[in-house]
């Protein structure tokens, strides 16, 4: 492998790939908690912390991350004094006409800000395929760990207090790592792309698999065969990267619900022609 | 010692008290059965017991490493939810052993394609059957039909045989022959 390759194709295939693996697996357990407008609202104040970043001179980098983990270990605090159905689009907005305005007022953080929405794949830079692979790493490893209590928490909230237990610190260190993540992800993959990972796959996973151990097998799955198309199509047809993975993911997904709904449509017929 | 739990002169509630003081034992191998009239604070005095609820006077002593299950009235929300009954029980460590044949067939299946009484029945079980010395079941055989409450009797004296202490909130008839106990808690006013 020439340092060309390396730069020009496989650096940013495998940091989109690491975010086509690891944010369904987030995306899986922010549905379970009705919780998946989070991936746009962290997405989108990830992006708004690093165009103000740039625009401070700082490294956009560490205003994505900063801004969206103060989001989420702001959550529980905002969530008290707001409804909660209205926090993820409030920040949203926040977010995306903050963006909006730095961008068109600040011409030094113009192109970051377009490519914020467009995604700016092809341009990752080494350390945020770093942040890829240790989201993707700490992704499957904390929740292999965590899945439980969080699929507790929402099915039975009185466990832990029975038991005695505590179940915020996984709470909320999930909430940390859904932040950080997308924050890294929108970078890589533009806020409609991460927030197309986040919600797709998990959406169709929650519909079709028969259990939760396929759920998480499913989810991931999809996702990695929507962005190796994306990733290819929009190489070849010179096309920005966001848009060509978002109409893959939701392409995909709808072709899948129209063919098992087709499938249970014609088990159904059958069953009817033929009781016995 | 075989005493699971002592209350004395206790009074719980949420914001203010809804019980009069209530004392009672509970000893390991036992069911207790709390009868009473609606608005008697059952429900909340077993929250309270959990941990839930809000203790406003008496004294609460509960054996030391006793782990406690505690089943609410109402389902868990799996409307929608790819988790099938395996996996429900996995959650809380609840054995699938005596399940009734009919809902041991049901457990690969996703939760959401069972029927109501199926799901009733499960998420029960995944409380009954769950490690825990002390087990609190709120209503344990509304929306049963006669093969879950027949099923549910012979359940609940296995698992006090098998050393658990049961206290349970219940108004069905057929349920209550079945407690060693009873204990009617008497509305405030």
């Amino acid at each position: 492998m020439n340092e060309l390759s390396l730069e020009l194709f496989w650096k940013p295939y495998l940091a989109g790939a690491c975010f086509s693996l690891c944010l369904p697996l987030l995306g899986l357990y922010l549905r379970l908690r009705r919780e998946y407008g989070a991936a746009l609202a962290y997405g989108q104040i990830g992006a708004l912390g690093a165009v103000g970043a740039l625009a401070l001179g700082l490294p956009t980098l560490l205003g994505g991350l900063m801004t969206s983990l103060a989001a989420a270990s702001g959550k529980h605090w905002l969530s008290r004094r707001l409804p909660e159905s209205g926090l993820f689009p409030l920040l949203f907005l926040l977010g995306w006409s903050g963006t909006l305005l730095l961008a068109a007022n600040l011409p030094a953080v113009e192109h970051l800000g377009q490519a914020l929405f467009e995604g700016q794949l092809y341009f990752v830079s080494r350390e945020l395929l770093y942040g890829a692979l240790t989201a993707c790493l700490l992704g499957a490893v904390l929740l292999r760990r965590w899945g439980r209590y969080l699929l507790l928490a929402e099915l039975y909230p009185a466990h832990f207090l029975a038991r005695g237990q505590s179940v915020w610190p996984v709470q909320v260190g999930f909430d940390l790592l859904a932040a950080a993540a997308l924050a890294l992800a929108v970078m890589c993959l533009g806020v409609m792309g991460a927030f197309a990972l986040v919600f797709a796959p998990p959406w169709l996973a929650f519909i079709l698999a028969p259990d939760w151990r396929l759920a998480r097998r499913v989810a991931p799955a999809l996702a990695f065969f929507a962005y190796t198309l994306a990733f290819v199509l929009a190489l070849y047809g010179d096309q920005p990267f966001g848009p060509v993975l978002t109409l893959a993911l939701t392409g995909i997904t709808l072709v899948l619900l129209v063919f098992s709904a087709l499938m249970r449509r014609t088990k159904i017929f059958s069953r009817n022609e033929n009781p016995l | 010692m075989n005493k699971l739990l002592v209350a004395e002169q206790l009074v719980v509630g949420w914001d203010a008290p809804v019980t009069r003081p209530v004392s009672f034992h509970l000893e390991r191998g036992e069911i207790l059965a709390l009868t009473g009239p609606n608005g008697a604070g059952k429900s909340t005095l077993l929250a309270a017991l959990a941990g839930q609820g809000r203790i406003f006077s008496g004294t609460l002593f509960r054996a030391a490493g006793a782990r406690l299950a505690l089943q609410t009235q109402g389902l868990p929300p799996v409307a929608g939810l790819p988790l099938s009954g395996a996996e429900l029980l996995a959650l809380t460590g609840a054995s699938a052993q005596g399940l009734p044949p009919w809902l041991a067939a049901c457990l690969p299946l996703r939760l959401d394609r069972l029927s109501g009484g199926q799901r009733q029945y499960l998420s029960l079980w995944s409380v009954l059957a769950s490690p825990a010395e002390l087990v609190f079941l709120d209503e344990p055989g509304n929306n049963l039909d006669r093969a879950g409450r027949a099923h549910l009797q012979g359940a609940l004296r296995a698992r006090a045989n098998a050393g658990a202490a049961i206290l349970l909130v219940s108004h069905d008839p057929e349920l209550l022959p079945h407690c060693d106990r009873h204990l009617m808690l008497e509305p405030i006013s």
